[in-house]
């Protein structure tokens, strides 16, 4: 196991690989079932991301093809958690530099700092273009959580 | 001196953009301090030097004594480097 913090903040049931999604919103979304299914957030933290991107734009594409769906710490968020959907079909957010999306990460924190080793631990996974290939290349949703 | 790193929540991307920030001013040599915000707050900060964030986040940060620098890829230490240093050296 490469990355400990990562590991516990992906909980079971926080992976879907090779989903289909039709926009970003609905994108969003599932990324946000996910943090649902994994007891981490309730859904109206789903709706509170969604409006993050309508507010702000699509700025959580931080990377090519990788985007960071989150909202702040609010009652809707149980527990610190992430999730992760790679989509079957890439899907345009919006964001010139980085678009089109294939792999959305769902981030939920219940402060401001308790989860910055788990950042750190993500900033490492995802600044390495080999090990976002192999997330991307997972073929079922247990193969891709053993990669944390 | 004093770096905020932007985003519209302040615990995301602007936790991601000061790790790899911080990263970057270590190797060349830059002693800063690098705080990750939101928007709002950095809209009402007066005392930061530079301001990162992203290109759709950049228009709403204008009218701050701050130089604002926007990043499109986060994790792309080289983009980092370069506007930083462009900045900073």
């Amino acid at each position: 196991m490469r990355f400990p913090h990562l590991a516990a903040a992906f909980a079971e049931h926080s992976v879907q690989v090779g989903a289909v999604a039709l926009d970003r919103d609905h994108a969003i979304t599932l990324a946000g079932e996910l943090l649902v299914a994994s007891g981490r957030a309730t859904p109206a933290y789903t709706l509170e991301m969604i409006e993050v991107v309508q507010t702000h734009g699509p700025y959580i594409v931080i990377a090519p093809g990788i985007a960071l769906a989150h909202s702040k710490p609010s009652g809707a968020v149980l527990e610190t958690g992430l999730s992760m959907v790679t989509l079957a079909e890439p899907v345009v957010f919006g964001n010139a530099a980085n678009d089109p999306v294939r792999l959305v990460i769902g981030l939920c924190a219940v402060d401001h700092d308790g989860h910055l080793t788990v950042m750190q631990e993500l900033a490492t996974a995802l600044s390495d273009d080999d090990y976002v290939n192999s997330l991307l290349n997972a073929v079922d949703n247990e193969g891709l959580r053993s990669l944390f | 001196m004093k770096i905020i790193a932007v985003c519209g929540m302040g615990i995301g991307t602007s936790v991601l953009l000061k790790m790899n920030a911080e990263k970057v001013l270590r190797t060349i040599g830059v002693e800063a301090t690098v705080e990750a915000t939101d928007v709002k707050t950095a809209r009402e900060s007066r005392d930061a030097q530079i301001i990162l964030t992203t290109a759709d986040l950049a228009g709403s940060l204008t009218g701050l004594p701050s130089e604002v620098i926007t990043i499109d890829h986060f994790f792309d230490l080289e983009e980092l480097t370069a506007k930083l240093s462009d900045s900073l050296l």
